[in-house]
């Protein structure tokens, strides 16, 4: 196979990542409404580990984004 | 006008060449942008400090706003033995937030959106943490690695992969920060390039997404200053007091 159509299989494999971090942000935000269902008093102090925990999840797939531009322009 | 959406990460040279031995220490355009986002910032905080009002102005609101918030997650996070910590990650806080928001305005560039940048400042406070905490605990703070409650058979493998992680935090700190502003970035910047190619008749459409997708910026330019101190907080929590 020529090297640059394996670069370009490469990267949209990498983009793979990004069904973990959909699942992760899903996850957290439907954990989190259903929390705030049943304990709205509860709700706001939780907000910021809500907001940490959606950045966290978020960022494993953009890692998968880094390997697609390590593979796609830095080889 | 180059339609790639990666040419707004190029850095180049403003004004002349400056080499000191083998470094090239010369202007560009992303130390242009990080002077501005520094100098937007004392400019900022120092309107807000200046008539110090009982009944705030709304510069002042600004400012005490965002001393306050920074105060209370550094006390939610980290506790009270964290305080004296409070200029460094208020100053890293805000100027994590300034460069990304700099970065938010047309034909400007994002200072964050590139590794060296955030592996940087991702590396000073891994460092500085790491000293902190063997200045504070000398050599116990090597317990950080042994984490309590594990039986004695797990505790080789565990070990290894405490350590493994803790090396990591500053690559993923600064991964984190960069890829987020470079992929959000790279995005507005391929839906512009939606409006052109699809002309007047069907361009509304990633317009609308276009302008969608700026506010969602603005949220993650936020988001990941907030997630930056706050995950700093958490480490110099670690640092601090040991096992808590």
């Amino acid at each position: 196979m020529e090297l640059e159509a394996a670069k370009m299989i490469g990267a949209g494999l990498a983009a793979i990542a990004l069904a973990g971090a959909g699942v992760g942000i899903g996850i957290i935000f439907g954990n989190y409404l259903s929390g705030a269902m049943r304990n709205p008093s509860a709700a706001k102090e939780q907000f910021p580990n809500l907001l940490l925990g959606f950045a966290l999840a978020e960022a494993t797939g953009l890692f998968g984004l880094v390997v697609a531009l390590i593979i796609l322009f830095a080889f | 006008m180059s339609s790639n959406p990666m040419h707004q990460f190029e850095v180049y040279r403003i004004g002349p060449e400056i080499n000191l031995g083998m470094v090239n220490l010369s202007f560009t355009n992303a130390s242009l942008f990080m002077a501005i986002s520094a100098f937007a910032l004392i400019f900022l905080l120092f309107l807000g400090t200046n008539k110090k009002l009982l009944i705030p102005s709304k510069m002042q609101l600004i400012t005490e706003m965002s001393y306050s918030f920074v105060a209370k997650m550094i006390n939610d996070t980290a506790g009270a033995a964290a305080k004296p910590f409070f200029p460094f990650i208020f100053t890293l806080f805000m100027f994590v937030l300034f460069c990304n928001m700099v970065g938010m305005l047309p034909y400007s560039f994002t200072v964050t959106s590139h590794i060296i940048v955030t592996f940087v400042l991702a590396a000073v406070v891994f460092i500085g943490v790491t000293i902190l905490g063997f200045v504070k605990h000398g050599i116990k703070y090597l317990e950080l690695f042994v984490p309590k409650g594990v039986p004695a058979v797990l505790l080789p493998l565990i070990i290894i992969i405490e350590i493994i992680s803790y090396l990591s935090r500053p690559v993923s700190l600064a991964v984190r920060l960069f890829a987020n502003m470079m992929a959000g970035h790279t995005m507005l910047k391929v839906f512009g390039g939606f409006v052109i190619s699809l002309g007047l008749l069907g361009g509304w459409l990633p317009l609308g997404f276009s302008v969608a997708l700026t506010g969602l910026e603005i949220l993650v330019a936020f988001l990941q200053a907030y997630v930056f101190a706050i995950l700093t907080c958490i480490y110099l929590n670690d640092a601090l007091n040991l096992h808590h």
